[in-house]
């Protein structure tokens, strides 16, 4: 059965790419998204049934694979070719060998050096995980999008409209992820990377504005420069380790082979481009200004997961060497730093852009510590960041689109003012830092695993991290909550758009209430088939504990709104040294006209602002990189 | 989780806010003396909740009712969860949950005074944060487990083994407390330039449930300064009430002989506090492990 799936699940999407690209009629691309969007869902649905009907053995097929290596390298050319045409175009020489060089490579290494047959594609617990949600949270976004791009040319009457070429490259990009995933051979490992790069670069240059070309091109030459490594690692272990298998590489780098270490390390710096780490983090906040549904799907839920995917796979090799130290302490800094701008940002889009980028920072770094613990927390971090950023993004996208405004502190009351879309924010962003709801959880697993590791500064970063994670979150919230008298706002949100957003709001309280379920039956015995060894991360009783602490904080705000709900109280109004005019917002000046009150969030932009930090930050990360990739590859040639 | 444990948490649920008030009725007296004052009754706390629960209802937002009552449940959760001997971790979490209840409510009137406040106890929250984060990791290192049921079964005391983060949280609990010097979000003394800050639009019940949650976070709060002494010799409770007493009394003294200050001025105090005496602190305990 899977093995058709995995094929059919690869090929599909780009069979309704096509279809939308070239079907101009909206009604009936429309139900060609939906109904692509479903048969994904039901076909992921069930390659997980399937899967564990077979009692979760991993399967491994696809050795005998000479005509599809052929197609693998003509598209490999191909986007080489088209990628290099748009940089002449764009007067952006150098990127376009960044593209060259490496395909060139691959091209003469898989022409010309005879590699062990070995599977292409392996199926396991993570795989499945990740196809969850590419599969899940990626088809409603393509949904959400359908509704929303219509509002988004509603507004943006100076962007051209080419939505048939911003769905194709959605469902693209899924069939790429899905092909990630999937293999386990690294030269189509490598294809698949490509693709979403390019995939995303098209996309963050939707609009064709100047400022989305810049940041398309930034984003593209620091995706392609994380491609050459990984290019110039395959083409390494390949000739030195005689395999292009990537469980097998980590097979050799746990062994300590040296050569395999270097692929390695290589691998590893790949991911931390793609998982936007410092000090590539700049592609990651230029691509907010792409259209909403991009950010949410490739930029928050599922590309960007692909680096973090890639080094949970690596992490075995990572435990306890100094490749593990370098991504440990690069995602640690990046947790901390990226908390601090988030402070600093009152664009909603933007502070979700730095809590991304700080999330996956702490993500990498449980890669990076590389022991069961991390992986177990790491892969939570995954499954809940994936959904409640996808919810967040694509409610900040309907928000826009109802106030013409993503600033926060024009969110002031959104919760009464409009308040289906703010419940929705409220949901996502308390998933992200209220006790007991998985992030949280997930950062104290963390915190234990640093301890045991010894990692002084990690326990730091991550100490320091989570207070100020607090703090960004609390005052959005707050913001939400801050109850005025002005009139609601009209929700033009379309039906397409909340399916995905009640979809996305639904499987996130569902994970918040099946967490611990979910950690024995699922998580653990896939850190279990990562390392080959029992883990024991959260005991019974903790478990108890938590679903009844999950339990009581579901209850307790419904027994306070039973107890305030027929509580007989009288209404005054807010104290304003008894100036205030009767509607709680305006006072009267010392010239005795009537004054507005305006209550503005902390933002410390002078102090901790990205211009003030992303400077030093990078170049913090960058001396620490280099200094250790020298040290890594020196100390594998001796 | 053992019957012993159980006999603590319901302790803790039914006495704690009668020590708690007796504390504030303690904190009143002594600070009245360091001021030449005769001040209140001892009992004068629970005589100013009873009135408050007695007034006539009126608030500004109804919200805030909602907000306080969850912000009180979270904290006698946190409490709960500690007296029963669980994770130190998980209660710290959830304490930080409650704390951020109160700021909603305090968010929710809309109110200028209020809602400025709000925006600097959430400032006050990050200052203490780390501090707080690494009193649990430094317990877990001297102790090897994060569990409050083992930490206090030790041979010796953990305050032996962590005096820096010992002292980190306790200058951390001056703020967590808003003792002056910090307290820019709301003060038991006249606060002149923000009237009376996060509490503002508190009033009637909504105060009472204010205190008597104050009551409760004091009395978790001394809780975890007595598990930096209590081992497994009886005595050591002895000597964690002691110490205890101390501890609050050098928080009355500090909140008597020191001048509010600016919250920028007490971020950087309070992390550099935490980073020279706990960052060392936890430096040395996990290079000699």
């Amino acid at each position: 059965m899977i093995d058709w799936m995995v094929p059919f699940l690869i090929g599909f999407p780009l069979l309704i790419a096509l279809l939308v690209f070239f079907v101009g009629n909206h009604k009936l691309r429309a139900m060609i998204i939906y109904t692509g969007a479903a048969v994904i869902m039901a076909v992921t649905a069930a390659l997980t049934v399937t899967f564990f009907m077979n009692g979760a053995q991993t399967v491994k097929f696809a050795v005998e694979t000479e005509v599809i290596d052929h197609v693998i390298l003509c598209t490999e050319l191909f986007l080489m070719i088209f990628v290099s045409y748009l940089c002449f175009k764009y007067r952006k020489y150098w990127i376009a060998l960044l593209s060259i060089v490496p395909t060139l490579l691959i091209a003469w290494f898989d022409l010309t050096v005879p590699k062990e047959a070995l599977t292409h594609i392996y199926v396991d617990r993570l795989a499945v995980l990740m196809c969850l949600i590419i599969g899940f949270v990626g088809s409603m976004i393509a949904v959400y999008a359908a509704g929303y791009m219509h509002g988004y040319h509603v507004h943006h009457t100076e962007v051209q409209d080419r939505r048939n070429v911003f769905y194709a490259l959605l469902f693209i990009f899924l069939s790429a992820m899905f092909g990630f995933v999937l293999s386990s051979d690294l030269m189509w490992i490598d294809l698949f990377w490509e693709i979403t790069s390019v995939c995303s670069f098209l996309l963050i240059g939707y609009t064709r504005t100047e400022e989305a070309i810049t940041n398309s091109f930034r984003a593209l030459w620091m995706n392609l420069l994380g491609g050459t490594a990984l290019a110039v690692g395959i083409v390494f272990g390949g000739v030195f380790c005689g395999t292009t298998n990537l469980q097998r590489m980590v097979y050799y780098g746990r062994a300590g082979i040296g050569a395999a270490t270097i692929t390695i390390a290589l691998i590893a710096f790949a991911a931390l481009t793609k998982s936007a780490q410092l000090p590539f983090s700049g592609w990651l906040l230029g691509a907010m200004v792409a259209p909403t549904p991009s950010s949410a799907l490739l930029h928050s839920a599922t590309m960007v997961k692909a680096g973090v995917y890639i080094l949970f796979r690596l992490s075995p090799a990572l435990h306890g060497n100094m490749t593990g130290d370098m991504i440990t302490f690069v995602g640690g800094f990046t947790f901390l730093a990226a908390s601090f701008m988030a402070i600093a940002n009152c664009d909603g889009k933007k502070v979700l852009a730095f809590s991304t980028i700080s999330n996956l920072g702490l993500m990498v770094a449980c890669a990076g510590m590389g022991t069961s613990g991390t992986i177990w927390a790491g892969v939570f971090l995954m499954i809940f960041h994936a959904v409640s950023k996808s919810l967040l993004f694509q409610d900040i996208g309907a928000v826009e689109n109802s106030i013409h405004s993503r600033n926060i502190e024009d969110m002031h009351g959104l919760l009464f003012r409009l308040p289906r879309l703010a419940t929705f924010m409220f949901i996502g962003i308390a998933c992200m830092f209220l006790a007991p709801f998985g992030m949280l959880i997930s950062k104290g697993s963390t915190l234990k695993a640093s301890i045991d590791e010894g990692n002084i500064l990690m326990t730091l970063f991550i100490c320091f991290g989570s207070a100020a994670t607090a703090f960004y979150w609390s005052k959005w919230m707050g913001k939400l909550l801050q109850k005025n008298n002005d009139g609601r706002y009209v929700d033009v949100t379309r039906r397409n758009e909340l399916v995905s957003l009640y979809f996305h709001a639904t499987v996130m309280v569902g994970l918040c209430l099946f967490y611990p379920a979910m950690s024995t039956s699922f998580v653990h015995p896939l850190v279990q088939e990562l390392y080959g060894t029992v883990v024991d991360v959260l005991p019974l009783s903790t478990l108890v504990l938590m679903t009844v602490i999950i339990l009581a904080v579901f209850a307790i705000p419904l027994v306070a709104y039973g107890y305030t709900k027929n509580l007989e109280t009288e209404r005054k109004l807010s104290y304003m040294n008894g100036i205030n005019l009767g509607d709680n917002k305006h006072f009267v000046g010392s010239m005795g006209e009537a004054r507005q009150a305006n209550l503005v969030n902390f933002y410390f932009d002078k102090l901790i602002g990205p211009e003030r930090l992303m400077r030093p930050s990078c170049v913090i990360t960058v001396v620490v990189l280099v200094v250790m990739i020298c040290m890594i590859v020196g100390g594998a040639v001796v | 989780m053992s019957m012993n444990s159980i006999l603590w948490a319901l302790a803790y649920l039914i006495l704690a806010p009668f020590i708690g008030g007796l504390m504030e009725g303690f904190d009143r007296k002594i600070s009245a003396r360091m001021q030449r004052r005769v001040g209140p009754p001892l009992l004068q706390p629970f005589y100013d909740v009873k009135k408050l629960l007695n007034k006539e209802i009126i608030i500004v937002s109804r919200g805030q009712s909602l907000m306080m009552i969850t912000y009180m449940l979270m904290m006698i959760l946190t409490g709960v969860v500690f007296f029963l001997g669980m994770d130190l971790l998980m209660c710290f979490f959830v304490l930080s949950t409650a704390a951020a209840f109160l700021y909603f409510a305090a968010m929710i009137t809309n109110s200028p005074y209020s809602t400025m406040g709000a925006s600097r106890e959430l400032v006050q929250m990050m200052a203490y944060e780390p501090a707080v984060l690494l009193c649990a990791v430094g317990l877990y290192l001297a102790t090897g487990s994060f569990y409050v049921r083992d930490m206090i079964a030790g041979a010796w005391s953990p305050i032996l083994k962590l005096p820096g983060i010992f002292i980190a949280f306790v200058f951390c609990l001056t703020i967590k407390l808003r003792k002056s010097p910090f307290d820019t979000s709301t003060s038991r003394h006249p606060h002149q330039e923000l009237v009376k800050g996060l509490t503002t639009e508190m009033g009637a019940r909504n105060l009472a449930f204010y205190t008597i949650t104050e009551w409760y976070e004091i009395v978790f709060l001394m809780a975890v300064v007595a598990l930096f002494i209590i081992n497994s010799n009886p005595l050591s409770y002895v000597a964690a009430v002691i110490v205890v007493a101390l501890v609050y009394f050098l928080e009355i003294l500090i909140d008597n002989s020191s001048a509010r200050i600016k919250w920028e001025k007490m971020i950087i105090m309070a992390w550099t506090c935490t980073l020279v005496f706990a960052g060392v602190n936890m430096i040395i305990l996990m290079l000699i492990k």
